[in-house]
């Protein structure tokens, strides 16, 4: 599976240097290597969820509890999870911290990704989440920390989009 | 059985308890029964007090959490059972209060009403300890059964579908929140 193995452990890492000790998942391709890290490593709490909005309640909850968490979904586990980032985490100011699969990008090649992929990015705006783009291994560490930081003084959402380019090696 | 008064029958217990509660009926009855620091209730994002629970009991597991949830709320999120089963908090209590109907909108009956039921559904996804009760002494035995057995619960309450003429209360939302985030900092200091 040409998922990239060391750019999985880059961003894992990231979350780790920014004190993430809670991370929320429902599996999808680019993702299984970040899950497994998370499973295998001891001092970190895996709940793999049966749908992505559970998450946002999961992660609202350890935040009033006080542990920073991050969530791992697809783009399309983003869009079911809307209601629950505006009646959670938006309401409540939750600093959650979403990394999102960007399927349905340049390079797609399976046909159901495809819707998902033209309105990820104009319902992260609609929401006013802040966003960007993890496309490059150089962007990894930065942009997770801003994020967090972001996240954190703002008390709201932010999403980091991971890319092709970033995790699938073909 | 009322809800308010299976509310007043486990307050003592409440007080002691970090506490979740869903929107509406609910959140409106125990503010009137003495709002806590330690109590939040989610006035939204139906479904996810559950979760919102589970995140709390599974990162402080010293904690006594109760969750006080509603048939129209868990009906929205019912694989959170199976995800709650799955991690299994000990320190989780989960209270459903089915009184088969969407109250707040109007009293619109639920599929309990037709016949689904709760505990089994909480039972089938794993949950290890689930009991349905209809009588106030019954819920208050159980419910004190479950915060002495040390394992996740789900207790599901049958209660009339009747609640207080206002769901608005004067506590803000983020009021609420922050307090409530407070308290958790400072718990056992």
């Amino acid at each position: 599976m040409p998922v990239s193995l060391n750019n999985s452990r880059l961003i894992y890492d990231a979350l780790k240097a920014n004190g993430v000790s809670l991370v929320s998942a429902l599996p999808e391709t680019w993702l299984v290597h970040m899950i497994r890290m998370a499973e295998e490593d001891p001092v970190m709490t895996l709940v793999r969820l049966a749908k992505e909005e559970e998450g946002v309640g999961l992660s609202a909850g350890a935040h009033l509890a006080g542990t920073k968490s991050a969530m791992l979904m697809q783009n399309h586990g983003f869009l079911a999870s809307v209601n629950a980032i505006v009646s959670c985490a938006q309401l409540y100011r939750i600093p959650l911290l979403m990394l999102i699969s960007l399927r349905g990008d340049f390079g797609e090649k399976d046909p159901w990704q495809t819707e998902g992929g033209l309105v990820t990015e104009h319902v992260l705006k609609a929401l006013r989440i802040p966003y960007n783009l993890l496309e490059h291994p150089g962007h990894v560490a930065d942009r997770i920390r801003k994020g967090l930081t972001l996240a954190s003084a703002s008390n709201r959402p932010v999403a980091l989009l991971l890319c092709r380019d970033l995790m699938w090696e073909e | 059985m009322r809800r308010i008064e299976a509310l007043k029958g486990i307050y003592p217990e409440l007080e002691r308890s970090v506490v979740v509660t869903i929107m509406g009926a609910v959140a409106a009855e125990l503010q009137s029964l003495g709002h806590r620091p330690n109590f939040f209730y989610l006035q939204h994002a139906m479904g996810l007090a559950s979760s919102l629970g589970m995140g709390i009991a599974l990162t402080r597991p010293e904690l006594p959490v109760v969750v006080l949830d509603g048939d129209g709320s868990i009906l929205m999120n019912l694989g959170g059972l199976t995800t709650l089963a799955r991690y299994r908090p000990r320190n989780l209590l989960h209270v459903i209060f089915d009184n088969e109907s969407l109250l707040s909108v109007g009293g619109f009956p639920t599929a309990t009403s037709t016949g689904t039921d709760l505990a089994g559904i909480a039972k089938a996804a794993g949950i290890p300890r689930t009991a349905s009760v209809n009588t106030l002494d019954g819920f208050v035995s159980e419910f004190r059964a479950a915060l002495a057995a040390d394992d996740l619960t789900t207790l599901v309450a049958k209660v009339d579908a009747v609640g207080p003429p206002s769901f608005l209360t004067d506590l803000g939302l983020l009021e609420n929140r922050f307090q409530f985030q407070r308290a958790l900092k400072e718990w056992g200091k």
